[in-house]
């Protein structure tokens, strides 16, 4: 689960080994609601925070599905059904010189899908970013691996949470208030 | 069994066998990084080229590309004002420099998804100096192309009922038995996946420069384009997955984009037009010309930016071999091309090929030949494949017979009809050259506004290439 709006306990990493272990712990000590900030995907850190596999690949195939069969809809009622016209006695339709147009659309409708998906999986765009204000946040796009856990999380603590994320190494564990204005 | 022992040892390097294990292959070949910067170095030297403000030199050089472009413009208006007849187009040779130049444009965009999408999957990692700059190209060549078609129907305005098929007053559709219309298809279903994929690859860049900038119009700009990316984790999952397919869909699209295009000819019954060979052949020959003009302009790029830690003489190597393997590629074409023309029995496919080598054309097809297959050679030795002034020079080589490769191909088959009574010369006009000189400037001010204005690195891409960047698990055990 993502962080939401509430107020966060955060702590920054710079090794990479030592986030990757901090995630697993924090996994297993059963919180739910926590985030992992990183300027570039690092491997392994998905299964580390236990996030599920993405249904992306699903809504793309969905889109791949959707431009192929309006591909083969669009080229059969225009040509064959609508609007009959001999060209050079050629067949009103065939599937070979549907071909082209098939693949097109379905690569086209695949694209358009899968960025469309990605975008409402991960919630973008978005305007309002609660936790830009803070310093060590903004890194996160920059150089540092920023740890968020929430404190909506049941299994929060205002103390127990700070201590966790530093006996994981994180350095400059802080409290954040977002701000909702 | 001191083989097996061996074989051990190199595979398990991480596991603690003293200072004895060999290294990684890896780790024996050059940095793809020189001067081993931090990650935060990587943020800053990208950032810092949006945000220094606009100098001298760049606003004189964008001052004479959009000269150039505003020329282009101004032609185009009178093209359409009076009509196609102002180009040198007669009666066999109805295709003439717009279609060349088509073909030219599309082609120069193929090296940007073959970097971005085909490298990616064989996990090239040198390409991510160069992706986000090919693939901008990319963009730009097509938007080049889409000029050349929609004049050459002589009336654009009306182009979108001929083109696109939608209901329309007349209740007449698009023919889909036509190539043409294949390619309407093709090419804006290969621009619009291009610029989807290169905004997708954009947005954690913009999101660091969005905290790099400092004026207030700059701010807004990339706080908008980069739709609210903070870096989490959780939206990084989807997001490979999504660059993932769109690697895997854009590698079958920009092989069957030149394909099509390809088509346009070869489901033609013309002589020397209506071969088989030719969609691999225009598929290779695209991905030389784009590899020759992205070469073209990153060896400038990287001058003027200083980024010659980034984009290393290994990557320009590395592009050479390429240019290399698809030149012999191209060369092979033409060889063969000739071959069946005498092999096929065909006196018309005979008469055009000798024609090509011989006739009044022979200036451009011995142009592209000398350009195309011979000048690439010196890319056998490693020494010239790192020489920049000769890599320069051999670019624009590249470019100019790939030019003459599309011109020989459509003037060629055309100027000579059937009947000797109609054949024909074609040679363009002013208004052609001036168009086609217009699409330069078109295309070097949107890369010149590209590279003062976008990352012209692919930040994030960078960083996760990096030696320290990823953790090494290949021996936890927990």
């Amino acid at each position: 689960m993502s962080i939401g709006t509430s107020t966060v306990v955060m702590g920054n990493f710079t090794d990479p080994n030592a986030l990757l272990h901090a995630a697993e712990k924090i996994r297993d000590s059963g919180f739910r609601k926590f985030d992992v900030f990183t300027p570039y995907p690092v491997h392994g850190l998905d299964g580390a925070m236990g996030i599920k596999r993405t249904i992306l690949p699903y809504i793309s195939f969905g889109g791949a599905m959707f431009g192929l069969s309006n591909a083969l809809l669009l080229q059969y009622f225009t040509g064959a059904i609508d609007y009959k016209l001999n060209i050079g006695g050629k067949p009103f339709f065939g599937w070979q010189f549907s071909i082209p147009i098939d693949f097109e659309l379905t690569i086209l409708c695949t694209a358009l899908a899968t960025i469309g998906g990605v975008f409402f999986l991960s919630n973008l765009p978005k305007w309002h970013l609660p936790f830009q204000h803070d310093a060590g946040f903004q890194k996160a796009v920059d150089d540092t691996f920023v740890v968020a856990i929430s404190s909506e999380d049941p299994r929060y603590t205002t103390d127990g949470t700070k201590m966790l994320l530093e006996q994981l190494g994180a350095s400059d564990v802080r409290i954040v208030e977002p701000k909702n204005d | 069994m001191a083989i097996e022992e061996q074989k051990v040892v190199s595979h398990s390097r991480t596991v603690s066998l003293g200072d004895n294990t060999p290294a990684l292959p890896e780790e024996l070949r050059d940095p793809l990084v020189l001067g081993n910067p931090s990650i935060h170095d990587i943020s800053e030297k990208i950032a810092s080229i949006t945000d220094s403000p606009m100098n001298l030199k760049f606003l004189l050089a964008i001052g004479a590309t959009a000269s150039l472009a505003g020329w282009g413009v101004l032609t185009i208006v009178y093209t359409i004002a009076t009509g196609i007849g102002v180009w040198g187009l007669n009666n066999p040779v109805g295709w003439g420099w717009d279609i060349t130049n088509f073909v030219f444009w599309i082609g120069i965009g193929h090296a940007g998804t073959l970097i971005s999408a085909i490298l990616y999957l064989f996990r090239q990692k040198w390409r991510t100096a160069i992706n986000r700059a090919a693939e901008a190209m990319t963009i730009f060549a097509v938007i080049c192309a889409l000029i050349f078609p929609l004049l050459h129907t002589g009336r654009p305005w009306l182009a979108i009922y001929w083109l696109l098929p939608y209901p329309n007053q007349m209740q007449m559709w698009v023919n889909f038995r036509s190539p043409l219309l294949w390619d309407v298809f093709a090419v804006s279903t290969y621009g619009t996946v291009s610029a989807l994929f290169w905004f997708l690859g954009l947005i954690p860049d913009l999101a660091t420069v969005r905290n790099y900038v400092k004026g207030p119009v700059k701010k807004m700009a990339y706080w908008l384009t980069s739709l609210g990316w903070t870096g989490s984790n959780r939206a990084w999952h989807h997001y490979e997955v999504a660059y993932m397919i769109l690697a895997g869909i854009s590698t079958p699209l920009v092989l069957s984009v030149h394909t099509i295009v390809s088509f346009d000819f070869a489901v033609s019954v013309l002589p020397g037009w209506h071969t088989t060979i030719f969609p691999p052949y225009f598929v290779a020959g695209a991905v030389f010309s784009g590899f020759a003009m992205v070469m073209t302009l990153l060896i400038i790029t990287r001058e003027i930016l200083d980024l010659k830690d980034y984009i290393t003489l290994k990557h320009l190597d590395n592009m050479n071999k390429i240019i290399l393997t698809t030149g012999m590629m191209v060369g092979y074409a033409y060889t063969m091309e000739f071959f069946i023309a005498w092999y096929s029995g065909n006196p018309y496919e005979l008469s055009v090929f000798i024609n090509r080598a011989t006739g009044d054309y022979a200036w451009s097809y011995w142009a592209m030949f000398i350009c195309n297959v011979v000048s690439p050679q010196v890319y056998w030795f490693k020494n010239l494949r790192r020489n920049i002034p000769l890599m320069f020079i051999i670019s624009i080589f590249v470019n100019i017979g790939m030019w003459f490769e599309r011109f020989t191909i459509i003037s060629t088959s055309l100027h000579h009809d059937f009947l000797p009574g109609s054949w024909g010369y074609y040679s363009p006009t002013w208004v052609e050259v001036s168009i086609f000189a217009g699409t330069f400037g078109i295309f070097l001010t949107l890369f010149l506004l590209f590279a003062k204005f976008v990352p012209v690195i692919a930040i994030s891409e960078v960083k996760a290439i990096m030696p320290t960047a990823q953790p090494h698990h290949h021996n936890e055990h927990h």
